[in-house]
């Protein structure tokens, strides 16, 4: 037997504007995903001559002549390792101190005042901390600190004092990331329940207790998440480290010999890049840096993503 | 156990939590100093090398005026936001209201790997895309370069905000008959829009600062570029470039340039935090 109702109308078809809409919107997400995708192949098409010319020799060896069409990325990935780890070590337990004072520790009063404090540190860009390095924090380290740091006669504080060198790159990497680290951080411990918290406090801990018993367990991947971000974002910083790095690319195991990192030598030297091979060969440096902050946003961002909630 | 030995106990954490406290407070100090040190000598040695002649002299006639660098820097800034921000929202919008949430996680997450690339890289292959074709450095150039690196902060600002507008009003307008694109940009858009405008000015600020990927898009120039298709100058790039000369009137320069851009960025910042307020 037929039923007596009639049937329910089919679910109306997306209309023609909204097809378009869709298609539009699409459209533009997918370029947001080309565009990282074309970054990589296109940086990877340029460097190929150097790829065919230099081949492993390029990552197993240090020297750097364009003149005499030597090729090595070691010295730069040195550079770049040593400073970023530098700063890391000096701003992940400033940044963690920051993130604290933000989300339990810190007066309430005072909160929205780091707050934008750190917004502001974060937001001054980095080509005015390149010059205030440049111009008086290396002269400062070259004069005072580093004459200091050479009488403790540690191998790390070998040689003479240029001012310019992988410590200033370092130190400059270290106010920059803070903010990076601090920020996140912050958003990461915000992210722990508050639940967890009251919980921890109706047992009669101090706030210090909750922190350290409650809050960084909860968080601790987060916070990973978090300093591995401002892993990338230092190994990444261009135009600072290229004002006071010393451009030279060394491998030297003290931290005031100049240096060099990858970032930094593209900038100084594409632009007047001498032949092809050349602007190849840093091309290839590029594709090296980018392999390297993917690996770290990758995996910092799975690690944050989690902390902080689903996307 | 006594109520004494339990207050003694519960004393001993308490200083370990106010120590905790203050190291906490350090730290902010310690976070803070550079700040001011950097506010300090840039609004210092900035503003006693600000002159008139800075803003009506172009770059290197008689090396006082950077007038054609702070124009290129506002050209290149509006051209990539032309570029960067209609697209970054509709592709926001598209991620939070129409996409599939395996897709929408895929492509927030590249969109976020992206924000992680360094700008450099950008550079590079903007320069090898339009600038070898092209055969010049150019605005053009530039201002793609900086299109790029807005891109995803716009679509993730937008999309992270047009998630937070409740379903309720998206049924609502679909229950009156409104199409998807329309519940998009008249509902759940206008619903947002403070937040997304303030998030596009901070996105601006960003890129007004952004140096290494103009080193070689737009280049440098010392005169007013003719069109769009010339070497640009910027207040970043000749920052840059004055940082790495010996020359102590060019030190002052670069100065009052750093303190003309650090003015724009930090004005765009408290905009956008008044739009949010608003």
């Amino acid at each position: 037997m037929t039923p007596r109702v009639a049937p329910l109308p089919a679910a109306p078809a997306l209309s023609r504007a909204d097809r378009t809409f869709g298609a539009l919107g699409a459209g533009a997400a997918g370029a947001v995903g080309l565009v990282l995708a074309g970054v990589a192949i296109s940086v990877a098409r340029i460097a190929w001559p150097s790829i065919l010319a230099t081949g492993g020799a390029f990552v197993t060896t240090a020297g750097w002549d364009p003149g005499r069409d030597v090729y090595g990325v070691l010295a730069f990935v040195f550079g770049t390792v040593v400073t970023s780890v530098v700063a890391l070590a000096l701003a992940v337990p400033v940044g963690l101190g920051v993130a604290v004072f933000l989300t339990d520790l810190g007066p309430l009063a005072l909160r929205r005042w780091v707050r934008s404090a750190v917004e502001l540190l974060a937001a001054i860009p980095s080509v005015v901390y390149g010059l205030w390095a440049a111009l008086v924090l290396a002269p400062l380290l070259r004069n005072v600190v580093e004459p200091a740091l050479i009488a403790t006669s540690l191998p790390i504080f070998r040689g003479p004092s240029f001012g310019t060198d992988l410590l200033c790159a370092s130190l400059v990497l270290a106010i920059m990331v803070l903010p990076t680290v601090a920020w996140i951080a912050r958003d990461v411990l915000a992210a722990v329940p508050a639940e967890l918290r009251e919980g921890a406090l109706a047992l009669g801990a101090t706030p210090w207790d909750v922190v350290r018993l409650v809050v960084l367990p909860h968080a601790r991947r987060g916070l990973l998440g978090a300093v591995l971000l401002g892993f990338g974002r230092a190994v990444g910083e261009t135009m600072a480290v290229a004002a006071v790095v010393g451009s030279r690319p060394d491998i030297s195991f003290s931290l005031l010999s100049p240096g060099y990192t990858m970032a930094s030598v593209i900038a100084n030297e594409f632009p007047s890049a001498s032949n092809d091979l050349h602007i190849a060969a840093l091309a290839e440096v590029g594709l090296v840096l980018l392999l390297l902050t993917l690996a770290f946003n990758v995996a910092a961002r799975v690690l944050v993503d989690r902390a902080t909630g689903p996307r | 156990m006594a109520t004494a030995e339990i207050e003694a106990a519960y004393a001993g954490r308490k200083i370990v939590g106010r120590v905790i406290t203050v190291l906490a407070g350090i730290a902010v100090v310690l976070a803070l100093l550079p700040l001011g040190a950097v506010l300090a000598y840039v609004v210092q040695h900035g503003a006693k090398a600000l002159s008139l002649a800075f803003f009506t002299e172009t770059v290197g006639e008689r090396g006082e005026g950077m007038a054609n660098a702070i124009v290129g820097t506002l050209e290149l800034v509006g051209l990539a936001s032309l570029m960067a921000i209609p697209l970054g929202i509709v592709a926001g919008l598209w991620l939070a209201e129409l996409a599939s949430p395996p897709v929408a996680r895929t492509v927030r997450f590249a969109s976020d790997v992206l924000a992680g690339v360094p700008s450099i890289l950008v550079g590079i292959v903007v320069y090898a895309v339009l600038v070898v074709r092209m055969k010049s450095f150019s605005a053009l150039a530039g201002a793609a370069s900086l299109a790029i690196v807005m891109l995803p902060l716009v679509t993730r600002t937008t999309d992270a905000l047009a998630r937070t507008v409740p379903d309720s009003l998206r049924e609502a307008a679909l229950a009156l008959g409104a199409p998807r694109w329309r519940t998009a940009l008249f509902v759940v858009l206008r619903t947002a829009a403070p937040g997304i405008r303030s998030g596009c000015m901070l996105a601006v600020a960003r890129v007004c600062g952004e140096t290494a990927p103009l080193l070689f898009t737009a280049y440098n120039s010392r005169f007013y570029n003719e069109s769009l298709f010339d070497p640009t100058s910027t207040l970043q790039v000749q920052i840059f470039t004055y940082t790495l000369t010996p020359n102590d009137d060019w030190h002052a320069q670069a100065w009052a340039a750093a303190l003309v851009l650090v003015a724009i960025v930090v004005v765009l910042h408290l905009l956008a935090r008044r739009l949010v307020k608003a």
